[in-house]
């Protein structure tokens, strides 16, 4: 199989042809160095992504509270971490780095908080 | 209170040795770092009933690279400001719109506590950031329908409101802002039907295209824009057309794409009603005050930083950029600031390729300070040298490998050497920062 990947390490964004089958990658052209070398060949093997995204709150001044997994996951399982994150209700104070989904998805990335959030007295 | 207590305005709340107008990343790095230069009495005016400008709806990571060293969110980013302004004495006040501002640093604001406020400061940092260019500035024709946002409005709804614009959406403009828009809607449920932008090359980050569009399978369509918006009440859909190399939408490549939402992500517009209101003088291109090196705009004491000054790609220079302005605005109150409008000047001006500079003008002093140019170019260019030229001689050269009009760039000028190359400031000539042919 050929795969084409803009090389994102850089501001030369390097275009990398990668020929890759089920046993690995045979061959790669394009890049200008390791680095390139290195991000071609997770995108290919395993590519990761950090999510970043918002889960419901109560009781706080808006009515979401930002998230994002604490370290990248892969990609693969975007929609399952999303569809995770949608479920969570959380309620003010949260405070930025607060754990709200331990080890989601069984990815080992944890989804925290990213915001800092009072409690706001209702009338 | 009765009513006529602050009426008319000449209600003083207080005077403060600086003020800063916006909280944003620029104002609140320009107020901690004029804190530990040891300012007392500094005030910050922020509209929002929190600080932390535009960063608190970007909850996106790849703010901070370059201050931090490390990839943070937006929100993430401001409070690492935010929560040190706590630790200070520095005077916040939220809720509060400055209104009206006169040259000579008296500003008029309102807030929900005190009502009509008069605030007098010795000097004034502009930080009020930009807002974004909409559909009016665009005339598209057609349907005056709801559903359409800016992309800014949309993520201020879906990452601090939790509430969803649409459910269909197509976005016209393939700036940053738009693109990771396109993944966040399409993360929340949304489907995003394309992203249409009338250059021949994207506006964002690589990056984004990869992260946001790619990942996604959202197409983008280069060379082509929206010629006309349809629906009664609500939008239904827009008609699409490719654009000849004049921009001109060409017959017959119309298209129908039928949706219930429009994001347009077609630049940002530095807001400056203030500072023209205060009577300071601006620079056309960037559409922000006219400055110098130190950030000063024509106006003694005042002076402006971050996106109100021009827009910056980078969170990073603007939280750079609002320490040099309290730096600058430290000397000026100081009274320490050389008495540099008896210096020479000289104009900077973009040359061959650029299509703005920043500073537009530089006092002369023979001394060794270093002068940071930024300036973004017209066109994009691959592997080229950019030049400062002063009397036709080269005074510093910068290799650039990639040179687009969506990413700033600067060069290093030192002083001694304009001094030397001007006849110790007598022979006065433009700098020209240009691309080399
Ligand atoms: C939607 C969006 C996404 C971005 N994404 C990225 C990114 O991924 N990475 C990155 O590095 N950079 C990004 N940027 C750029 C970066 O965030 C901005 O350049 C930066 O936030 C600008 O900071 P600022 O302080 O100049 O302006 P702002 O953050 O806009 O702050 C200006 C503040 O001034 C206040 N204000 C304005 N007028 C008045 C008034 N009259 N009275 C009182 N207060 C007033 C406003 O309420 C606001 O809080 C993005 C920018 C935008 C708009
Ligand atoms: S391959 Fe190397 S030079 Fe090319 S874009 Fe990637 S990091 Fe940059």
């Amino acid at each position: 199989m050929k795969k084409d990947i803009i090389c994102i390490v850089c501001p030369k964004g390097c275009m990398i042809h990668v020929d890759y089958d089920e046993n690995g990658i045979n061959s790669m052209e394009g890049y200008s160095c390791k680095r390139g070398i290195d991000y071609a060949t997770a995108e290919i093997l395993s590519p990761t992504r950090m999510i970043t995204s918002s889960v419901k709150i109560d009781n706080a001044k808006y009515t979401v509270c930002p998230v994002k997994t604490s370290c990248p996951v892969n990609k693969d399982k975007i929609q399952d971490v999303m569809k995770n994150i949608c479920c969570v209700q959380v309620q003010a104070p949260v405070k930025q780095g607060d754990v709200i989904i331990k080890d989601v998805c069984g990815t080992g990335a944890d989804i925290i908080a990213t915001q800092t959030l009072e409690e706001e007295k209702q009338l | 209170m009765p009513i006529h207590a602050c009426w008319g305005g000449t209600r003083v709340v207080k005077e403060f040795n600086l003020v800063i107008i916006g909280g944003g990343p620029a104002g609140m790095a320009a107020a901690l770092e004029a804190y530990a230069l040891g300012i007392k009495d500094i005030a910050i005016l922020e509209r929002d009933d929190s600080l932390g400008g535009i960063l608190k709806q970007c909850i996106h990571n790849g703010f901070g690279l370059h201050v931090f060293k490390e990839e943070l969110t937006g929100p993430e980013y401001a409070l690492r400001f935010s929560e040190k302004i706590k630790d200070t004495d520095i005077t916040v006040l939220l809720n509060t719109m400055v209104i009206n501002a006169e040259k000579n640093k008296t500003l008029y604001a309102v807030n929900p506590d005190f009502g009509f406020m008069t605030i007098k400061a010795k000097a004034v940092i502009l930080a009020m950031g930009c807002r974004e260019r909409s559909r009016g500035a665009l005339r598209i024709p057609g349907a005056n329908v709801a559903g359409i946002f800016t992309a800014g409005t949309a993520q201020r709804f879906v990452n601090m409101e939790g509430i969803l614009p649409g459910t269909k959406a197509v976005i016209l403009g393939s700036g940053d802002i738009g693109l990771i828009m396109a993944r966040r809607m399409t993360l929340e449920g949304i489907k995003v039907l394309g992203v249409y932008e009338i250059m021949d090359y994207p506006g964002g980050l690589t990056r984004n295209i990869v992260q946001c569009l790619d990942d996604f399978n959202i197409p983008l369509h280069l060379s082509t824009t929206i010629v006309k918006i349809h629906g009664i009440g609500r939008v239904t859909g827009v008609t699409t057309a490719k654009v000849d190399k004049n921009m001109i939408p060409i017959k017959g490549t119309e298209e129908y794409v039928e949706c219930d939402t429009l994001l347009l992500s077609v630049g940002l517009i530095p807001e400056n009603e203030l500072t023209e209101q205060m009577g300071v003088g601006m620079y056309q291109v960037t559409g922000g005050a006219y400055v110098d090196q130190d950030l000063e705009t024509d106006t003694e004491g005042i002076f402006a930083c971050g996106n109100v000054l021009h827009v910056h790609d980078l969170v990073d220079y603007v939280t750079m950029e609002g320490q040099k302005a309290a730096r600058s605005a430290k000397a000026y109150i100081d009274e320490s600031m050389e008495q540099k409008k008896t210096k020479p000047e000289i104009k900077v001006v973009p040359g061959n390729g650029l299509r703005y500079v920043l500073p537009q003008h530089i006092y002369l002093k023979d001394n060794d300070e270093k002068i940071r140019v930024f300036f973004r170019s017209k066109a994009r260019y691959k592997d080229v040298l950019v030049r400062a030229l002063i009397n036709n001689e080269v005074i510093a050269k910068k290799k650039v490998i990639r040179l687009i009009p969506s990413e700033m760039e600067s060069v290093e000028i030192k002083a001694s050497d304009l001094y030397i190359k001007t006849d110790n400031g007598i022979n006065l000539k433009d700098l020209v920062i240009e691309v080399e042919q």
